[in-house]
């Protein structure tokens, strides 16, 4: 697979990378809309998959603008292939039980607070615009996800047995979100965004302390999952949700909505 | 139901300096979970800055006769407010 | 509606105080949940607040199965706010109700096993896209010419919660209107959608306002107690004059051919949807009665294990912090 070496393809492709993120995740919660355990958690759920949804038009936004061929952030959610997403496997896995969802969640979201907060220092001023409002709603995220893991962690027997297993079957797609490449090392130089190797240790500090407090237990394994953030090889699911979320614009090429 | 999720008051403070005011309830398993229950029930609208929260039977009635992360996310949501949406005259109030 | 033919409970109280009870009323004071009140009006209120909340809490599935298709990110993001707002909704009014003596996990339990119902429109599939635009414009547009007048309705917390509605429901059909508008305005495919739409939609939408006047055999009392504050009759006849130049507008055709202006009344007239219809859907029978309350018992039976766990944790805590003081 090719690697961009040049600073404008590594743009795009940090900017795909932070919005097929958050279109995906955005769109795996937001299939839970009517069906959460409780009215209130549906309601929070919702407003969730909205803050990601708006993400996903800002950093897609840009990266249509960067990529500078008149194609909006609608083109880019709805018009591109599997091979062409470039958020992590994480985003991508099926939402299973609420208790693998939470989990997910919070795992994603404690990478993504920290990044985003990186980011707002970030030497391109739109990239630190997008990163300042985000971030805001990512804390929300954060403190909510976090305290629901706690809870289910620390609940019954029978939700203890949840969460360690949601643990479980997440804790091999958490590495991908800190792999480098060249595309990375570019942003890097250009100060635009950190290394993502750089996240590790803040984000094990944050993660073990939640997860202590949930009574969980980390996984001892260092295994990670790769292939989304590059777009080398998604899982199976991806192209189901695919097939959804893009089906009216393939199907009426052309239509407005 | 011994199981159910206890129920709380809900009162929540403007933007213009008024006081605290009950704007509804909702259920959550504690305190701090109504709190941000409450936040994403009762403020999805931009509607408060500072949220009380008081559990249900904790309160005796008369006989008759964190603020940025909290609040700012709704504020672009311009789409729930009804006059993000065109509506021609000709059809009428809606 | 919302709530249809809702059955008042005969009242065998004091004659003295069911007189001041109506005397109140009358004089329009809001009744409040600590008031001495008739077992009658209590029970009616139950049933028809329940109602209204299991159906918007109903109403969020035919509009959510098209969330993951949305057509585009803005059209998502305003779907997924309109359902969430009916999640909201459907938590007030349960809110509302709990002020009567009945706790959420009651009334939800006697929506899942059938113990009570929900509106008729809900068990009406969403087909195409143009649907969520037509339920938007059409359902809500119902829902709103009920629960307009029921802003003054005489339970105090029922009226809050109506008005807090009212506030986010002109959102959603002003939503579902442009959204049906871009169909009814696009490639001649969407066009086709918003027609298949409106036909499929018209009826089940009058429908809501529940069988005609001379059928429905519960209103006097609960419009003496103001928790009705109309007939059927008179807000189908409202709907069908406000719908009938928004279709008009958007050049679809509604499905009643005898449909025409009546300048002696001042009014269109209609031909009224098939009551046959109507009751075998109430019965069980409509086309997605089964599936609603399935998807409902799953995510209640699904979720028991995150209710029960969050509250042990919430115990757990509670205790400890207690032994630590
Ligand atoms: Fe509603
Ligand atoms: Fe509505």
């Amino acid at each position: 697979m090719a690697t961009p070496v040049n600073k404008e393809d590594a743009f795009s492709q940090f900017l795909l990378r932070m919005g097929d993120n958050t279109l995906i995740l955005g769109h795996r919660v937001s299939e839970w809309c009517g069906h959460a355990p409780v009215l209130e958690e549906d309601i929070a759920l919702a407003n969730t998959a909205l803050d990601l949804i708006g993400q996903t038009q800002m950093w897609l936004g840009l990266a249509a603008e960067v990529q500078g061929e008149g194609k909006s952030a609608d083109d880019l959610a709805f018009l591109r292939d599997a091979w062409d997403f470039r958020n992590v496997l994480l985003c991508e896995v099926p939402n299973g039980d609420f208790g693998r969802t939470l989990m997910r969640q919070f795992l994603f979201d404690a990478w993504h607070s920290i990044q985003l907060g990186r980011l707002m220092k970030s030497s391109d001023e739109r990239v630190a615009a997008i990163a300042e409002k985000a971030s805001k709603e990512v804390a929300y995220h954060l403190e909510r996800s976090a305290d629901t893991v706690v809870g289910l962690g620390d609940g019954t027997e029978e939700s203890h047995r949840r969460m360690q297993e949601a643990l479980d079957y997440l804790w091999p797609y958490v590495g991908e979100m800190f792999q480098s490449d060249e595309a990375d090392a570019e942003m890097v130089k250009a100060g635009i965004a950190p290394d993502p190797a750089s996240l590790r240790e803040e984000y094990d500090v944050l993660v073990s302390r939640i997860l202590g407090d949930a009574t969980l237990i980390i996984p001892d394994s260092s295994f990670a999952h790769k292939g989304g953030r590059t777009g080398a090889m998604h899982t199976e699911h991806l192209g189901h949700l695919l097939t959804q979320m893009q089906w009216l614009q393939r199907a009426y090429p052309g239509a407005k909505w | 139901m011994k199981n159910e999720w206890p129920l709380w008051e809900i009162f929540i403070r403007g933007q213009h300096g008024m006081s605290h005011r009950h704007v509804g309830s909702l259920h959550a398993p504690d305190a701090e979970m109504a709190i941000k229950n409450a936040r994403d029930v009762y403020t999805r609208r931009n509607e408060g800055v500072s949220i009380w929260v008081v559990e249900a039977n904790h309160i005796s009635a008369s006989s008759p006769s964190d603020k940025g992360p909290l609040y700012e996310p709704s504020e672009s949501k311009v789409y729930r407010h009804p006059t993000f949406f065109d509506i021609p005259e000709e059809v009428g109030a809606m | 509606m919302y709530a249809q033919m809702i059955k008042s409970e005969a009242t065998q109280d004091d004659p003295e105080k069911l007189a001041a009870f109506q005397a109140r009323i009358d004089a329009g004071e809001k009744i409040e949940p600590k008031d001495w009140m008739p077992e009658g009006y209590r029970k009616t209120l139950i049933r028809q607040i329940g109602q209204h909340a299991h159906s918007e809490i109903v109403g969020q599935l035919p509009e959510g199965n098209w969330i993951t298709r949305a057509p585009t990110l803005e059209r998502k993001a305003i779907l997924l706010a309109k359902v969430q707002d009916e999640a909201g909704h459907g938590l007030y009014l349960y809110c509302a109700a709990e002020t009567l003596g009945v706790s959420r996990d009651e009334i939800t339990e006697m929506l899942l096993d059938g113990r009570m119902k929900y509106s008729s429109i809900f068990n009406y599939p969403t087909l195409n896209w143009a649907d969520i635009g037509a339920v938007g414009w059409l359902v809500d547009g119902a829902a709103i010419m009920n629960q307009v007048p029921l802003q003054r309705t005489s339970f105090g917390p029922y009226s809050r919660a109506m008005i807090r509605i009212c506030k986010e429901e002109s959102f959603h059909q002003r939503q579902g209107y442009d959204a049906i508008r871009k169909m009814a305005e696009g490639t001649p495919e969407q066009k086709k959608m918003a027609q298949d739409a409106l036909n499929r939609l018209w009826y089940p939408s009058l429908m809501m306002f529940g069988p005609s006047d001379k059928d429905s055999v519960h209103s006097a009392q609960s419009m003496a107690w103001k928790i009705k504050m109309n007939t059927n009759d008179e807000l189908r006849q409202k709907f069908v004059d406000q719908t009938v130049p928004q279709a008009e507008y958007l050049g679809l055709t509604i499905p009643d051919p005898d449909l025409k202006w009546n300048e002696e009344r001042g009014h269109y007239d209609y031909t009224d949807p098939d009551w046959s219809e109507f009751f075998e859907v109430i019965k069980g029978n409509g086309p997605c009665n089964v599936d609603r309350l399935a998807a409902r018992n799953k995510a209640w039976d699904d979720g028991a294990w995150v209710r029960d766990g969050l509250l042990a944790h919430a115990k757990k805590k509670a205790t400890r912090q207690h032994a630590a003081e």
